[in-house]
């Protein structure tokens, strides 16, 4: 503190208004090489996406030359909510494109509450069972659940379609413990069967006899469409999925745990509470903010997936694994429709925004 | 850092302690099942990428390498059958699948890896601790405004930024080229916010003394505040390195038109596509064992950094 009122009382040769400038000058010049990067690569182009969403440019005629596309307006969005646009006047249909994106939609939904619940549960409870005093050999579990989370997402694909392939070791494994398996082996890379139907199957109910809500059609799919469930192959990398994450979000909670102090426990202790009561009444509570942070963390990751599904499934069997970010990447690359990829991409933008921002509101709520 | 568990020893019963010795019981049966389920997967993956093609698949998968060498097939060429290149227990180690993984160009990949990543670490370490720095320590205009806008692209998901960056870095001409992977990735908010956080641990004290030294800002940063920020600049260092080691799908659409550039990730993923059913898995998992490897060795030596780095950026939320 002394030396802060002697560097103020000794302007020196500098006046406090040139030395508020020259700090000034110095502050940007320091920032200078981070907003170039930012502005170039960042905010130019959530700008430029937002611009070639309302255009049909094709991702090949020189973007800058006149003529290289058309203004649309709200055309690719409304192909993709509504099924078709209005142009000179007529309607245009475009119900594949509909159909398309509430398939990889839905898919990806079911992926998102398949995946979060799951690997945060499994995340809680390990890191509840690793902050035990009796735990020994800490640093191992740490490390053996953290370690795929390191796994370049293309290794890990290759690793889980070379496990789960027909004659891999999952169903060879399988068929070791159950008899009868191996006459019947679950193709896990290529099964479109939706969990679903497959539960609902022999109790009876199928898509004949189910109602007649099963064949009618809400943006561009029936009744029994929607309700599919995840197929088997959407599954088999949701499991991929959860068996990644769940050491990052361990360790996560784990600083969590510890950050808890130990007098918060032994007033519990004294008061007679049981385990499941202070886990129940004391912990979750005081972890909430962790949780929510890292539901939102899974959140944006699962309604993004998309490495996974270009090396194990491309979308495929029957577009059951097709996901939003999956379609955005085949409209614009493979489809040359860049406008209407962009307009995928910023309805998925919307869509995770939503999201963070609900988990933000009740985040501020709890902890006031 | 007394558990829920231990507090039942404080009020402790004889009944208690049954239930206590059964708990932690089911405590470790779920952490071993759990470990064994994260690390089985590599195990087979390096085995089985030391066997010989036919072997891989062989079930009950042998996991222990024998002492003799296989080269896979017989006098005439042909490969040998399973059964007799290895056993339940045992195989013979051969390192086809890395000769035949090293013949579809994964040294090169390897190497472009390695030197993104490498260039795009010390790029961040530079840009990120400076603006970190700014936004920690330095009163200028717009202070707060920079550090609204860098936390709000951190909302941003990837996939949006997929198709401007291409049209971006087409118009600058440097699509399929070294530097159109690097530039990107040159800056990122993650690392600003940590050098920020850092720095505004620092004690302002250290910073008056050098000003009445004189010194410049530069010269106070480089030479007081940068050497006390090794923890923090490793922490960014490792996160940056293991980001721009795995990423894959900029990569792959800033790379599609050259292969001589492809990283590991583009590489693996195009022969994937390339062999399609009929999957060379030997030499699919001796990529996947040399992908991996250099990530495993920094873990292994670094594990506190990225452990204190998880749980930091997890403790802002």
């Amino acid at each position: 503190m002394a030396t802060a009122v002697q560097a103020k009382q000794q302007p020196g040769i500098l006046t406090m208004a040139a030395k508020r400038r020259q700090e000034a000058i110095a502050g940007l010049t320091f920032m200078l090489p981070a907003m170039i990067i930012f502005l170039i690569f960042l905010i130019i182009p959530i700008g430029a996406a937002l611009y070639i969403s309302f255009t049909d440019w094709n991702g090949i005629s020189p973007v800058l030359e006149e003529g290289a596309y058309d203004y649309v307006g709200t055309a690719n969005y409304s192909d993709l909510l509504r099924g078709y646009h209005v142009e000179d006047g007529r309607e245009v249909s475009a119900a594949i494109r509909q159909r398309d994106f509430f398939i990889a939609l839905k898919n990806t939904v079911y992926y998102v509450i398949g995946v979060v619940p799951v690997q945060t549960l499994i995340a809680l409870v390990l890191a509840v069972i690793v902050n035990q005093r009796w735990l020994k050999a800490k640093g191992f579990f740490r490390t053996a659940f953290y370690f795929p989370s390191i796994t370049s997402s293309v290794v890990i694909s290759l690793i889980f379609m070379f496990m789960f392939s027909r004659g891999g070791l999952v169903n060879q494994a399988i068929g070791g413990v159950l008899a009868g398996y191996s006459d019947n082996y679950i193709n896990w890379l290529d099964d479109p069967r939706g969990l679903v139907h497959l539960i609902l199957e022999p109790l009876g109910v199928t898509r004949a006899s189910a109602g007649s809500w099963a064949g009618n059609r809400t943006l561009g799919l029936t009744g029994w469409e929607w309700i599919s469930g995840p197929s088997i192959t959407l599954l088999t990398i949701m499991i991929l999925n959860v068996w990644t994450t769940i050491g990052t979000m361990m360790i996560i909670f784990l600083a969590a745990l510890q950050n808890i102090p130990g007098h918060v426990y032994e007033a519990a202790a004294i008061d007679g509470a049981n385990a499941w009561n202070v886990f129940r009444k004391i912990t979750v509570p005081l972890l909430r903010p962790t949780i929510f942070f890292v539901v939102t963390l899974g959140l944006i990751g699962t309604f993004q997936v998309f490495d996974q599904v270009y090396v194990i499934s491309s979308g495929g069997p029957a577009k059951t694994t097709l996901t939003v970010a999956y379609m955005v990447f085949q409209n614009g690359f493979d489809r040359s429709a860049m406008g209407l990829a962009s307009a995928t991409a910023l309805v998925l933008f919307v869509i995770i925004f939503t999201f963070s921002i609900l988990q933000r509101v009740v985040v501020r709520e709890r902890a006031d | 850092m007394t558990s829920a568990l231990d507090s039942q020893q404080v009020a402790g019963s004889g009944g208690r302690s049954i239930i206590r010795t059964a708990f932690a019981g089911l405590g470790w049966g779920v952490l071993i099942m759990f470990a064994l389920i994260e690390i089985l997967p590599f195990v087979f993956t390096v085995a089985n990428s030391f066997k010989c093609l036919p072997a891989v698949q062989r079930f009950p998968a042998a996991l222990i390498p024998s002492f003799s060498t296989s080269e896979c097939v017989n006098e005439e060429g042909r490969p040998l059958p399973a059964d007799e290149v290895a056993n339940e227990v045992t195989f013979s180690p051969t390192l086809q699948g890395y000769d035949e993984i090293f013949d579809a160009q994964l040294p090169r990949w390897f190497f472009n890896t390695a030197f993104v990543a490498v260039i795009i670490t010390v790029l961040r370490l530079a840009i990120d601790s400076l603006a970190g720095y700014a936004l920690a320590r330095i009163k200028f205009p717009g202070n707060r405004l920079f550090f609204f806008v860098i936390l709000g692209t951190m909302m941003v998901p990837v996939i949006v930024l997929l198709i401007p960056r291409f049209i971006i870095l087409k118009q600058f001409g440097i699509l399929n080229t070294y530097q159109g992977l690097i530039l990107p990735l040159a800056a990122d908010a993650f690392g600003i916010f940590l050098m920020k956080q850092f720095f505004e641990s620092v004690p302002g004290e250290i910073e008056e003394a050098a000003m009445v030294d004189g010194a410049s800002r530069l010269t106070m940063f480089l030479r007081v505040i940068l050497p006390m920020a090794t923890p923090a600049l490793t922490a960014l260092a490792i996160f940056s390195f293991q980001g721009a080691w795995n990423d894959f799908l900029m990569p792959l659409i800033i790379l599609s038109g050259n292969r001589e550039l492809w990283t590991l990730p583009v590489g693996l993923a195009f022969l994937r596509g390339a062999y399609g059913e009929t999957l060379r898995w030997h030499a699919f998992l001796a990529g996947s064992v040399l992908t991996t490897l250099p990530l495993a060795l920094i873990f292994f030596y670094f594990q506190r950094y990225f452990v204190e780095g998880i749980s930091y950026s997890g403790l802002k939320g």
